[in-house]
């Protein structure tokens, strides 16, 4: 048994435009100590997946499918139940640090709450693990500092201690949703670092949510590409940054600036994000998609294993010739 | 460098922007303290080049943008533009010298005006600065910019809440663009992009510039996108330029231990090459630019740092063809 299998899973909100669909039909799985990327642009529906999955959608959102932990579904759990597993078993770190954290209490009286609320441990002992865990984020002088409150420590060091704080009941599975796009990149790359290590240390699963492709290369055993609240493309890291096979993916990959490459010219998925209120009949992507026909338009294409890669999964009705143009347009 | 045979429109010598702050628990006849946000910052420009200027949050990279437009006057150095010194010229003088230099900020829709429709976002800059067109004219350049950015005619009437990110930038650009400036500042315009949107937007202007002979001064925080747009690369930390140097130079061989230590910070995205990379990683945290460190600002994250880099300030001196660096050890 996976330690975390999503099926089906689906988020609607009400709004006073109507019904509007932010995630259809995302599967997955989670094995332990595994690490998945789930990447997209604004809108395509990346956080409010894994926020469906942790029970805290806004008041007018709704999730449907399912979402498997250790074989227990989190969607249907009673909330006493779902409060135990979360910030003990499965924990959660966000984007902007200091919006996260209570600035009214200091940085030990945040900490020290998980671990007598989770762990039935005493103050003096919470505090004790409190102060190993920001040395294990290598905070400096972290017995000094835990008595600080988050206005006293820079962006990177507020994400430590949000990261040390998830890690405090060492957690199965860790929630990453854009750890790092508030940060400079010299942060980035020691909070990525980080990351890397505690996985290695404790053993914990991470799903990465970012837009990042560049942070998900180096961290993640899986990538999802997602896009207009819908899974375009999904398989190991390698099949998708060397041999990736849905245009979105492919667009993705030629769109980004690299160092490692020479090629002057970006090449730019034209048109805008969709709108999540009026979309396609068909495939999201097909209004910005090169290749997309009236079919496209049309019938939505199923999420199916790629042509001589059973473990990659696409959703796209385009195969073989008019792909492999795409993708050498960005080399020739 | 290679720009020597073009028209020098913009020379920046050793200006500081330096701003009077007081801490908490200080009193009021107490003295205040100096915050050196840009410390002696030198460059030139010439006609049709782009200048990316990259560093962290912190580092003075938008103060030194502003200081070029007077919005935050330099407290000292000189600002030549087109040959005219313009460090402590008159209101008038900068006004004359803005319709030449334009900005585009970084947040799109923050930087356009709820309240104001398209047309007078984009056509406000010709009614400040040219108010002897008739307004047919104004409009029949407004429509004629929006088409070249790439918005539709019929959004003319529209106001910023209904365009996305992308969108609103191309308005901004548009803004910017229509006085036919000779040197746009762009200060981080793509940084709230989505990626397939930050590259339309680049493309963007990279055509736009080889049309209208643009100069641009590129602010961003990322090394790889500066890579895509710019012709000379200038690299700041805590108020002080680290190296300035030609594209093939700095993306070749990076000098500058600051630099090098930028550079290994982008993740690939390549699984193979990202995980056999050295990242160097940079110890510590940003210092105060309030009480920053003696002789080399650099010094105290560097990993080459000796003794004598905490002796004095470090001059920009040429390493190697196309370089410009300011450490003793390169």
């Amino acid at each position: 048994m996976s330690l975390l299998e999503v099926k089906n899973l689906g988020v609607k909100f009400s709004t006073p435009d109507g019904v509007i669909s932010a995630v259809n039909g995302v599967n997955f799985s989670l094995e332990r100590g595994q690490t998945i990327g789930i990447v997209g642009e604004s809108g395509s529906g990346k956080s409010q997946t894994v926020l469906a999955m942790m029970g805290l959608l806004a008041k007018n959102g709704v999730a449907n499918g399912e979402a498997l932990f250790e074989g227990k579904n989190l969607l249907t759990m009673p909330a006493k139940e779902l409060n135990r597993v979360r910030g003990d078993r499965i924990s959660m770190i966000f984007q902007d640090p200091m919006t996260s954290l209570n600035p009214y209490l200091t940085v030990e009286r945040q900490m020290t709450e998980v671990l007598e609320l989770h762990k039935g441990l005493s103050r003096k002992a919470a505090r004790v693990r409190a102060i190993q865990l920001l040395d294990a984020v290598k905070i400096p002088e972290a017995a000094r500092r835990v008595d600080m409150y988050p206005h006293e420590f820079s962006g990177g060091m507020r994400q430590r201690v949000m990261i040390a704080m998830a890690l405090l009941c060492e957690p199965e599975i860790l929630i990453a949703d854009e750890p790092t796009t508030a940060l400079d990149v010299t942060v980035q790359a020691q909070i990525i670092t980080l990351l890397k290590e505690l996985q290695r240390d404790f053993g914990t699963a991470i799903i990465m949510i970012t837009h990042d492709l560049g942070v998900v290369a180096g961290i993640c055993d899986q990538v999802m590409v997602m896009y207009g609240g819908r899974t375009m493309e999904y398989g190991g890291a390698r099949d998708i940054f060397y041999d990736a096979t849905h245009p979105y993916t492919i667009g993705l990959l030629n769109a980004l600036p690299r160092l490692d490459h020479d090629g002057a010219e970006l090449i730019s998925i034209p048109g805008n994000p969709p709108n999540m209120a009026h979309m396609p009949a068909g495939c999201p992507f097909c209004e910005r998609c090169s290749l997309a026909d009236e079919h496209c338009h049309q019938v939505l294409p199923a999420l199916l294993p790629a042509e001589g890669k059973p473990h990659v999964l696409r959703a796209c009705h385009k195969t073989g010739e008019p792909i492999l143009r795409l993708k050498e347009v960005a080399h020739g | 460098m290679a720009e020597q045979n073009k028209e020098l429109i913009l020379s920046v010598r050793d200006v500081k922007v330096h701003f009077q702050v007081r801490q908490g628990n200080t009193w009021p006849w107490q003295p205040s303290r100096t915050l050196k946000a840009v410390d002696g910052v030198s460059f030139d420009l010439y006609a049709g080049e782009t200048l990316g200027v990259v560093g962290e949050s912190g580092c003075g990279k938008s103060t030194l943008s502003r200081a070029m437009l007077n919005l935050i006057p330099a407290t000292a150095g000189s600002i030549v533009w087109l040959g005219k010194e313009m460090r402590g010229a008159s209101h008038g003088d900068w006004q004359t010298a803005r319709k030449d230099i334009q900005m585009i900020f970084q947040d799109p829709l923050a930087s356009l005006n709820p309240r104001m429709t398209v047309a007078q976002i984009i056509a406000e800059p010709l009614r400040t600065h040219k108010p002897e067109l008739s307004n047919d004219e104004v409009m029949q350049r407004v429509r004629a910019i929006m088409v070249r950015v790439g918005l539709r005619e019929q959004q003319i009437n529209r106001y910023p809440h209904e365009f996305s990110g992308g969108q609103a930038q191309r308005i901004g650009i548009a803004r910017a663009l229509i006085l036919e400036p000779k040197l746009v500042i762009c200060d981080e315009p793509v940084s709230a992009l989505d990626v397939s949107i930050q590259a339309q937007i680049i493309n963007l202007l990279k055509e736009l510039q080889r049309e209208m002979g643009l100069a641009l001064i590129f602010i961003a925080h990322d090394l790889a996108v500066v890579k895509h747009i710019s012709d000379r690369v200038l690299v700041m930390y805590l108020g002080h330029v680290m190296e300035l140097a030609t594209k093939e130079a700095l993306y070749a061989r990076p000098t500058h231990p600051y630099t090098q230590a930028l550079m290994s910070a982008i993740p690939l995205p390549d699984p193979e090459l990202e995980k056999a990379k050295v990242i160097q990683i940079l110890q510590g945290d940003l210092p105060s630019p309030i009480n920053p460190p003696s002789g080399c600002v650099f010094r105290t994250r560097c990993p080459r740092a000796i003794e004598d880099c905490a002796k004095t300030i470090p001059p920009l001196h040429e390493s190697q063809p196309g370089t410009l660096v300011a450490c003793i050890r390169a």
